[in-house]
């Protein structure tokens, strides 16, 4: 999530990689993704699919030989888009959220864009063979599948769940597994909330929009009287228009930055419990193994101490990496957020003032006709 | 009243007396029995049963002298003499006519005309009878001659100018025949009495300035004058020797009289109830009073153009308890028009006193033509929740809404230049209690306005046929129509305009909620700083979409809703006018009848009857006449009205939308406020 770390071993440039285009296939949507070495060659331009990105995400839990990989905070990858149901839009809604407004999937684009940087911006996931072939391979790296990681298989079983209210052995965890919890729910509901506002701003924007239509009825030039309220109706109409306008404006801002950002936020903390609660297994593996040496006979007791201890040592290695990745995360995710904060309120304060602009126009305009 | 049953043709002590003597529910209901009647009026012969069931009786009576009128005028005269000659109530009414005469040969005396006319508009509180006719006359009049006295001060001036501009090239001497029935038909009701000042009124003429003219032309004025104390006035312009066309005028207000006749026992019981008790002395002061009073409104008149006055209805107050419970509005005028007594006054009125002067106004005014703007229908089921008493919102903006909605009502009604004039209006406006409007209890103002389309759209339908001779009518008629749709579509989108800002403010608010609760779990003490500066911002936001939402539905929504009564009182305006022709054609129907009648009879060689078949074409020629100027009249106001109607609209609309612009741009101008505050928080986050 850190944008100030630009360069990675590969050389990519994260700021370069941009998903500049997408096509839409009936239910396939083809992204156009170009990205840039560091060293300065030419950009590379690929086209994938979700399933090329459900493979990277994939490949990336599935790394082997790296040590503490449970404990990384992977950057979520936005779930599958089914444009040919955007019909449906209720469900599509449910499922993407803020992910499914906008045209074009230009939020969908933006949030996998954002998926990828993250990726190449990791310290650790950015040395991954797989980005590089996902961002340089002119083939479809989607095909060699079969890899399902078994993180995957861990966070969807729902029967574990309950171990999430295991009591952590390490303080920081705890707490930082009950802060999650909260604001994990917490941000969600904000999002959701946001994404009502829109909706609802979007409603306007329709409504504003059948208004102004309907206003050209009114108008008929039969006499003068006719002609003159005529010319009310369409300055009106103009007016709702603008009013219109105005709203479609607020709605993409708030799409496009705090919309956008708290969903981000909303899955990365999805994100962060899904690691805390990988840790959370491990830690109750170990428990286990424990108990088990503990009561094991004597013959078996030197395995099982060996066994125990390559847990340990794993549980460590995973705890000391999630550290480094909570603390990562919480000085990256304030910035983010920071962000989009700042875009969304410098854009908020432009349209109000553009719209305050021409609302005053109209009223000129008005006060003149008025006078005539 | 004993001489006034006495002299009552049959058919009237029974519907009548019980309105005079007793207050009750009675009067009105028989009143609205009777206009519907008229507006049910299926076919030519029934076409005009309103006013022959009233008016038979007096027909007959006056037929006959009418029809001898050209052969034996002094006849006539003298059976008017011999049968009231004998009442007291001469002597009643002499006096105050010699007071006017007093008056008007006085300084006053420069504008004579003008002041005899609209005199009468104060005379009905101690007048006797013929007050409502008066009162149309009045306020005809006085809009007849509302330009004329700015311009000139010469009262034969103003007659020409007036006559000329009402009747162009009509025919008097066509007026001067079909006058007489008319008042043949107003006499019965106000019986007694204005028989008597009738009377006084023939001697009055017979002093003054001998005319040279025939005596129908007498009785032409006669007749006018007889309802109110103005004969003096009559023969006093008479002097100036404009016969003609003065006739004209005073047939023009008789015309009137004769639309009045169902509605005028309503208007008498109101105004026998003074007049019995202290007949006399009200009667001198009043005529006194409204001298003065003329002398204002012609001032009024003059400065029209700086119309100003303002209305408005504030403090609605819960009155009584339970089902009983009533809304009183706190109805403040402030006004620099002299007509009225002082500059500020304030009364309160409930919400059946507005329906009530609605119901006045039309009765009296929608079938000349005008647009009466109707008041804001009855809502029992908002109503019923004000009188529960539970405080919630939606009763506190129902009252608010209804308040905001008689505000614009009245403005309204007192910005037509001719409901200004009604003294209904001023009575509402200025008299600390007014008698309780009874029959809007049954009738709710919807349900009134239902009835009345109900009823006009029978009409309408049943003269479908009418081929409209105006381009402009059958245009405009369509338009209106039109329009009517349009603003219906317009005020659903507008409505759903509300309910989605009603909508977005919710959201914003829950949203603001959620972004407090999760700057209160933020670690990062800057971030949840700013978090819960955001919650604030949106809070605020969420109050300013309130506010816009029902910025949008005061300045649109109630507009629209308004304008939509309004097409439909439009829409009546052009059914009273197809009414009018209808008569207009019925009447043709009918003579072209009697003619046939006539011809036959020749052929039979009856002489005998064909005396009174030649009367009786005689009879329906001049009611022909007379319906066609009706129609032409109320055409003409029609169209006057519509186009007034426009004009008012489209400043309406100017006005409102520049309101709505204003309440954008503050909301704008408030959001920047709002982002400018934050933005510096959002960069403190570090």
């Amino acid at each position: 999530m850190e944008g100030s770390n630009a360069e990675t071993e590969l050389g990519v440039s994260v700021g370069s990689i941009r998903i500049t285009d997408v096509t839409q296939d009936g239910d396939l949507l083809t992204f156009a993704i170009t990205s840039q070495k560091l060293n300065g060659s030419a950009g590379v331009c690929v086209f994938r699919t979700y399933d090329d990105f459900d493979w990277l995400q994939q490949s990336l839990f599935s790394q082997e030989n790296l040590p503490g990989l449970q404990g990384i905070i992977f950057p979520p990858l936005p779930s599958k888009a089914f444009p040919s149901q955007s019909n449906t839009q209720t469900k599509t809604l449910k499922q993407l959220g803020f992910l499914a407004l906008g045209q074009d999937w230009q939020s969908y684009c933006k949030a996998l864009e954002f998926y990828l940087q993250q990726v190449a911006a990791h310290p650790t996931l950015c040395k991954s063979k797989a980005l590089d072939s996902f961002l340089v391979n002119s083939e479809s790296p989607g095909k060699q599948r079969g890899k399902k990681g078994i993180f995957n298989r861990l966070s969807q079983a729902v029967e574990e769940m309950r171990k999430e209210s295991h009591k952590d052995v390490d303080n920081f965890f705890q707490n930082e597994r009950n802060k999650n919890t909260n604001v994990a729910s917490l941000s969600k509901v904000a999002t959701e909330k946001l994404l009502d506002v829109v909706m609802t701003e979007q409603k306007l924007a329709l409504a504003c929009g059948h208004f102004s239509t309907s206003l050209h009825l009114c108008v008929n030039q039969d006499d003068a009287d006719a002609v003159a309220f005529s010319k009310i109706c369409l300055k009106l109409s103009d007016i709702i228009e603008a009013v219109k306008r105005n709203f479609e404006k607020v709605a993409s801002n708030n799409l496009s930055t705090l919309g956008l950002g708290l969903d981000l936020e909303s899955r990365y903390q999805e994100a962060e419990k899904e690691m805390l609660f990988r840790r959370t297994c491990k830690l109750i593996e170990l428990e286990t193994v424990k108990k088990n040496t503990e009561k094991a006979k004597a013959n078996k007791r030197e395995v099982m101490e060996a066994f125990q201890k390559a847990a340990e040592k794993e549980f460590n290695q995973i705890s000391s990496v999630a550290k480094q990745e909570i603390e990562r995360f919480h000085s990256s995710r304030v910035n983010v957020l920071q962000n989009f904060l700042i875009g969304w309120c410098e854009q908020q304060l432009n349209t109000a003032k553009e719209f305050a602009e021409l609302y005053s126009q109209h009223l000129e305009a008005c006060r003149n006709m008025y006078s005539d | 009243m004993a001489a006034s049953s006495e002299r009552s043709p049959p058919p009237f002590p029974d519907s009548e007396e019980p309105e005079l003597l007793e207050d009750s529910d009675d009067g009105a209901d028989a009143f609205t029995g009777t206009s519907i009647s008229e507006m049910d009026s299926p076919s030519p012969d029934t076409a005009r049963p309103p006013k022959d069931i009233f008016n038979d009786p007096p027909e007959d009576i006056f037929n006959d002298p009418l029809s001898n009128i050209n052969s034996e005028p002094q006849k006539k005269v003298d059976t008017k003499i011999a049968s009231p000659s004998s009442d007291e109530a001469v002597d009643l009414f002499s006096d105050p006519l010699d007071d006017d005469s007093d008056v008007i040969s006085s300084p006053e005396v420069q504008n004579p005309m003008p002041d005899l006319l609209s005199e009468p508009v104060e005379v009905p509180k101690s007048d006797f009878k013929g007050e409502p006719p008066v009162q149309k006359n009045a306020t005809r009049q006085q809009e007849i001659f509302e330009d004329p006295p700015k311009t000139s001060s010469k009262s034969s001036s103003v007659k020409k100018a007036a006559s000329s501009e009402l009747f162009g090239d009509d025919d008097d001497e066509e007026d001067l025949f079909k006058e007489p029935p008319k008042v043949g038909t107003k006499k019965p009701q106000p019986s007694g009495p204005p028989v008597d000042v009738f009377t006084e009124v023939i001697s009055d003429v017979k002093v003054k300035p001998q005319v040279k003219d025939d005596p129908t032309d007498l009785f032409a004025e006669e007749a006018l004058s007889a309802p109110a104390p103005k004969p003096s006035a009559s023969s006093s312009s008479r002097t100036n020797g404009v016969h003609s066309e003065e006739q004209d005028l005073f047939s023009e207000a008789t015309v009137e009289l004769s639309l009045d006749s169902p509605h005028n026992d309503r208007k008498k019981k109101d105004a026998v109830k003074p007049s019995v008790s202290a007949p006399a002395a009200p009667a001198a002061s009043s005529s006194s009073k409204a001298q003065s009073k003329t002398l204002e409104e012609l001032e009024e008149e003059e400065s029209e153009d700086k119309f100003d006055l303002n209305i408005s209805v504030t403090n609605p107050e819960k009155v009584g308890d339970g089902m009983n419970a009533y809304m009183a509005y706190k109805v403040s005028t402030q006004t620099s028009l002299t007509m009225f007594r002082s500059k500020t006054f304030t009364v309160r009125r409930r919400f059946s006193d507005f329906l009530g002067l609605y119901e006045k106004l039309s009765e009296k005014h929608s079938q000349n033509g005008y647009i009466v703007p109707p008041p804001p229908e009855k809502s029992i089921l908002g109503m019923t929740k004000v009188k529960v008493g539970k405080d919630d919102p939606s009763s506190a903006e129902f009252v608010e809404r209804r308040r905001g909605a008689l505000e614009r009502y009245l403005q309204r009604v007192v910005t037509h230049p001719s409901l200004l004039q009604d003294p209904d209006v001023r009575e509402f406006l200025e008299k600390e209690e007014l008698p309780r409007a009874v029959s809007t209890q049954a009738l709710s103002g919807a349900g009134f306005l239902k009835m009345l389309n109900k009823a006009t759209d029978a009409v309408s339908k049943m003269t479908i046929k009418m081929n409209e001779q105006d381009v402009w009518f059958d245009e405009k008629i369509q338009d209106v129509e039109n329009e009517e749709q349009h603003l219906r579509k317009l005020h659903v989108m507008v409505e759903s305009l509300v309910s989605h800002r009603k909508e977005l403010s919710g959201n914003t608010a829950v949203f603001a909620k959620s972004v407090a609760m999760l700057g209160s779990s933020e670690d990062n003490t800057a971030l949840s700083r700013a978090l819960s500066q955001l919650a604030e911002v949106e809070d605020r936001i969420e109050q300013l979409h309130q506010d816009q939402a029902s910025n949008d539905f005061f300045t649109f929504s109630e507009l629209l809703a308004d304008y939509i009564r309004l097409l439909g009182a439009v829409r009546g305006c052009f059914d009273q006018r197809m009414k009018s022709w209808q008569r207009w054609q019925d009447a043709e129907n009918m003579l072209q009848k009697k003619r046939e009648a006539e011809a036959k009879l020749l052929w039979a060689n009856k002489p005998d009857k064909l005396q009174q078949a030649k009367d009786e074409i005689a009879e329906w020629e001049a009611k022909v006449t007379q319906y066609e100027r009706d129609f032409e009249r109320i055409s003409a106001t029609v169209r006057k009205e519509v186009i007034r109607f426009d004009k008012e609209k489209t400043r309406d609309f100017k006005k409102q939308i520049i309101k709505y612009l204003e309440s954008l741009l503050n909301s704008q101008q408030q959001l920047i406020k709002y982002w400018e505050a934050f933005l510096p928080e959002a960069k403190a986050i570090a």
